[in-house]
């Protein structure tokens, strides 16, 4: 089934915020990572089979506005919920990936009955009690989102030889990264003595072979929430939903439609 | 004309090959392989060097910092300024520069520069730089605010010199209630602020802004012309006319009592595999948001090895051909010299003389040679070509210290 897929652009806190939203069911927003998104993923097209999918680029990224004065995760928090308000959405669910995970954990911390469900996989946010998140500041473009999956086919599938536009939006989010998350890199130190609050059921997904976030920040937030669950896939990496969309939009899917 | 001895202070005693084996020589090199018994002699040994350029003559003692690389033992540029400001009588100390976004806290620069305005009498020249991409890396600092931050430094420190304190600093980079350092330049209205700097054009039309000098670091001389226009017409924008006095060139040359002996010491030069910072990834010297959007599509290509270095890769002899090195002896050297002055026209000129692993007594005679011999010869032939340093031609300190201006505006009118 093919799936249509609508771009617009919101007006949030005096940005242009791109929007692309398919599907029709229950509202969820899909929070990407900190490498971007490309446009389509398979990932995102299984979701909208039973969902009303939104995937906002964070501000700064990809075909949204830079917000000069975007300082913090948690900030991109405050702009996703603020879109969320505008289009008069409730109960929504959130799926984080990896940095998109720690924006939707902030997002969850604020409104702590706001959102219906959480999925949060491979997860930035929490400093991990064992290992530590890979600094991408010292490797290349395209070195950095090779060591986020477990076979470097799975990379190619996705970006083939990489265009060099594609290496143009990496540094331009990379650049976001750094002016959102540079230090402490990659984690709040006060997001994990907030997450206590949050009533939403959670999934927390890891790839086994997450070279970008140690699984140890995964137990951290399952530890953290008060109703999550962790769950591993196998032979994968940290963008999971590209190199297993099939299994993470399973896992997904099952978790949102349970009651 | 201002000539000034400078070196990188290298720190030769390290393991090449070790840097080779591991394939960069900077910010992940690891530090095992440095000797602080051998940094001891070696700083101590850099102190005579510069202490013998002040007996021989030199202008000044050019001064600069890195970090986490051997190709320059200078941690902290201060350090060495403030030993200067004690041991030196004469020569004007000159730091090209501090890295203004690396300091977390401006007012205690603004301090530490302060003193060593006051203890060297007033023979400071605080130059400011953005630091390398891989001075913010090795030092914690977000590159994606460099500019934002050496621009909002500058202007706090500038503010601290030129009014009296307390006062609140309510910056985006920087927030501090009280400042009111009980340290405070002798130099009036402040040190002269001299900007380094190699490729970037924001910061080549912000220091001509300034009205600050522009110091071109070992660039072509073709590219060298092109800062000076870039320079002269955002000068004429602001009102006032670049000369000389606003130019300065940094320059390797090496020179020994012959040319063999000269030139197996010049190719020291290209002792960190022939890059000045050494072997690093490209990602290091130009982290995400550190460098201009102007150049990213280009940059990001090279990044990943699908462009050549767009600084090239000369080969010494290449660069002995288009003097971008120049070495031999006394007479040899000032003849190429004068094609590079009369070609650069700066008033004010550093030379890297000593690179690598040139033994002490080689350092040593070069010194004697360049200072005693060099440098008066070519401070005469510049004099010739009227190429006046900022104290002689008596330039404004800053802009705002132009008597100039409306002078000019008027006769535009």
């Amino acid at each position: 089934m093919s799936v249509t897929w609508t771009e617009t652009t919101q007006e949030i806190a005096g940005c242009g915020l791109h929007l692309s939203r398919a599907g029709s069911g229950p509202a969820v927003l899909v929070l990407h990572h900190d490498i971007g998104t490309p446009d389509h993923l398979t990932f995102y097209d299984a979701l909208a089979e039973r969902f009303d999918v939104l995937v906002p680029h964070h501000p700064g990224w990809g075909k949204s506005q830079r917000p000069e004065w975007l300082r913090h995760p948690r900030d991109i928090a405050a702009i996703h919920a603020w879109l969320l308000a505008d289009l008069d959405l409730h109960g929504v669910s959130l799926v984080g990936l990896g940095f998109g995970g720690w924006i939707a954990a902030e997002m969850a911390s604020q409104a702590p009955t706001l959102y219906r469900k959480l999925v949060l996989i491979g997860a930035m946010g929490i400093k991990p009690p064992e290992g530590e998140i890979a600094d991408q500041s010292i490797v290349s473009y395209i070195d950095y989102p090779k060591a986020g999956f477990h076979k470097p086919a799975a990379f190619e599938a996705i970006y083939g030889d990489v265009s060099v536009d594609q290496l143009e939006a990496w540094d331009i989010a990379r650049e976001m990264s750094f002016r959102t998350a540079w230090k402490p890199y990659m984690y709040s130190q006060t997001l994990p003595h907030l997450l206590g609050g949050v009533r939403s059921p959670a999934l927390v997904i890891w790839g086994d072979d997450d070279r970008i976030v140690p699984v140890s920040a995964g137990h951290a937030y399952a530890k953290a929430l008060h109703n999550a669950t962790l769950t591993t896939i196998p032979e994968c990496g940290h963008f999971a939903e590209m190199e297993k969309p099939d299994v993470v939009a399973q896992l997904t899917a099952d978790f949102l439609t349970q009651h | 004309m201002h000539m000034m001895y400078f070196t990188e202070q290298p720190m030769s005693a390290y393991d090449a090959q070790e840097g080779l084996k591991y394939g960069a020589t900077a910010l992940t090199f690891s530090n095992k392989h440095y000797d602080p018994l051998e940094g001891s002699r070696l700083y101590n040994e850099y102190i005579e060097d510069y202490l013998l350029a002040e007996e021989y003559g030199a202008d000044g003692i050019m001064l600069n910092e890195h970090h986490n690389a051997p190709f320059c033992m200078q941690a902290k540029t201060n350090i060495f300024a403030s030993i200067l400001a004690a041991m030196t009588k004469r020569v004007k100390i000159v730091i090209l520069g501090n890295p203004l976004p690396l300091a977390e806290n401006p007012v205690r620069l603004s301090e530490e520069l302060s003193m060593i305005d006051m203890i060297s009498k007033g023979r400071l020249v605080s130059g400011f730089v953005r630091g390398g991409g891989q001075e913010q890396l090795a030092s914690g600092v977000n590159p994606a605010f460099n500019r934002e931050r050496f621009i909002e430094a500058h202007d706090l420190i500038q503010k601290i010199w030129t009014e009296p304190g307390p006062f609140r600093w309510e910056g985006t980079h920087y927030q501090h209630r009280v400042v009111n350092p009980w340290a405070v330049p002798m130099q009036k209205p402040y040190p002269r602020v001299w900007i380094p700097g190699v490729l970037s054009k924001e910061t080549v039309i912000w220091t001509a802004q300034q009205r600050y000098p522009y110091i071109a670091l070992n660039t072509a001389i073709d590219a060298t012309k092109a800062i000076w226009d870039l320079y002269s017409q955002t000068a004429s924008e602001c009102g006032y006319t670049a000369g000389p006095e606003n130019f300065g060139y940094l320059i390797r040359v090496h020179v020994q009592d012959t040319e063999e002996k000269a030139l197996r010491n010049a190719r020291q030069f290209m002792w960190m595999q022939g890059e000045f910072t050494g072997l690093a990834h490209p990602v290091w010297a130009n982290p995400s948001g550190y460098f201009s959007p102007t150049g990213r599509r280009n940059f990001v290509q090279f990044a990943v090895g699908r462009a050549k270095n767009p600084r090239g890769n000369p080969t010494f002899e290449d660069q002995i051909a288009s003097t971008m090195i120049i070495a031999g002896t006394p007479d040899q050297v000032i003849e190429r010299l004068k094609y590079v002055v009369e070609n650069t026209r700066p008033g004010i000129m550093g030379i890297w003389a000593n690179d690598g692993n040139v033994s002490k007594e080689d350092r040593q005679r070069c010194i004697k040679l360049l200072c005693g011999e060099v440098m008066p010869a070519i401070k005469e032939f510049g004099a010739g070509l009227g190429l006046k340093d900022p104290w002689e031609a008596d330039a404004p300190v800053h802009l705002r210290y132009s008597t100039d201006l409306a002078q000019r505006q008027a006769a535009a009118e």
